[in-house]
């Protein structure tokens, strides 16, 4: 159930600081709950995200059980060349997802 | 003049009441869920990238398109473009359907079309699909007041639902009224109680990490109040959706909301 929403601004200048956001549809089950039946539900959080920028890290967060269903993440970013950011995260459950977002720098 | 003018002034009087019907809550003083909400959560709700229920309207926009059941018909099929035909279909709903001859919210709506256009079958209420498709429907009614039909066919649920809203229930013996009309603004333990209208629904509930219909969030105010909980689509819930959506008229549909 892959679905993200990436937000970054259509053109940025060389060398601006650019906000970069990106919404996970994420259940982010926290393994303390339990069904009706008693029985513990298993944890299921993302437990890695990372952004790459044309290859080079630039984001990285470990979340745990204490994060939001659907979470959002919101960072800045230097603009360089323009080129593409590549996200990747994955959860407890050993899903492994990726989108990526086009970036163009003028000047 | 005399007795029978006066009989006659005093039928009309009583006519252009009943019409009119009395409203506990004058339009001025309707207040929104969203403005019980802290200056973040209005945010996140007003903000079309940090509101997680696009998430839904986003899978919507793409079941619109998506064939289904026998005819093999999409929505976009008929409706066209939802931009233009959904546009404030929401902020008319619920209403009485005259072919299926019954009270639809926008979920029967929806379902109602799939079994007598599409030839699919219903969809379960608050499955990611019926959701996905209520919150991209009613995203095209944002900003526009809520009117709905209550004369003719929908009378007889009007009442009821306006019946059902003054009527006590449960362990705790309260109705909708006790808490939403009486004690509105006032606190309930950590949160304050709400005028309970219904223009936001679908709402992204934070309490629910998740999007949900009216239905919903009614039967999670019969659990309150320790009633029994009566099914997805009882006559109840469609009728009581039915006398909210007309006591909350003139606010803006905001789908989808956000609330705590």
């Amino acid at each position: 159930m892959a679905e993200a929403r990436i937000q970054v601004p259509p053109q940025v200048r060389r060398g601006e600081a650019f906000e970069v956001k990106i919404l996970i549809r994420h259940a982010m089950e926290t393994g303390y709950r339990l069904t009706d039946e008693g029985k513990p539900i298993a944890r299921n959080v993302i437990r890695l995200i990372t952004c790459r920028y044309n290859g080079v890290e630039v984001f990285r967060a470990e979340p745990s059980s204490g994060i939001a269903a659907n979470p959002l993440f919101t960072f800045f970013v230097s603009a360089r060349e323009s080129g593409e950011l590549q996200f990747e995260w994955q959860d407890d459950s050993g899903a492994r997802n990726s989108e990526r977002a086009s970036i163009t720098v003028a000047g | 003049m005399g007795v029978r003018s006066s009989a006659i002034a005093l039928l009309l009087l009583y006519c252009s009441a009943a019409l009119a019907q009395q409203r506990a809550l004058p339009t001025q003083d309707l207040r929104s869920g969203s403005s019980y909400m802290g200056a973040e959560l209005r945010a996140m709700q007003a903000d079309t990238f940090a509101n997680p229920g696009t998430l839904w309207v986003e899978r919507g926009a793409k079941l619109w398109s998506a064939r289904a059941g026998t005819v093999d018909r999409a929505c976009v099929d008929c409706h066209r473009d939802a931009r233009d035909s959904m546009k404030g279909v929401a902020a008319r709903y619920p209403a009485f359907d005259a072919g299926a001859k019954r009270l639809l919210d926008l979920e029967g709506r929806v379902n109602q079309c799939r079994s007598a256009r599409q030839g699919a079958p219903a969809l379960a209420f608050e499955s990611e699909e019926l959701l996905g498709l209520t919150a991209f429907v009613a995203s095209h009614s944002r900003g526009m007041p809520v009117r709905v039909a209550i004369d003719g066919a929908a009378a007889v649920h009007f009442e009821r639902g306006r019946m059902l809203y003054e009527r006590r229930i449960g362990q705790m013996n309260l109705a909708c009224l006790n808490c939403h009309q009486q004690n509105a603004g006032r606190r309930l333990l950590a949160e304050t109680i709400s005028q309970g209208h219904s223009n936001a629904y679908p709402i992204y509930r934070l309490e629910w990490q998740a999007l949900g219909s009216l239905q919903r969030r009614l039967r999670a105010c019969y659990s309150g109040v320790r009633a029994e909980l009566p099914a997805y689509n009882a006559p109840d819930l469609l009728d009581l959706s039915l006398f909210l959506a007309w006591r909350g008229e003139g606010l803006q549909i905001e789908a989808p909301g956000v609330r705590r």
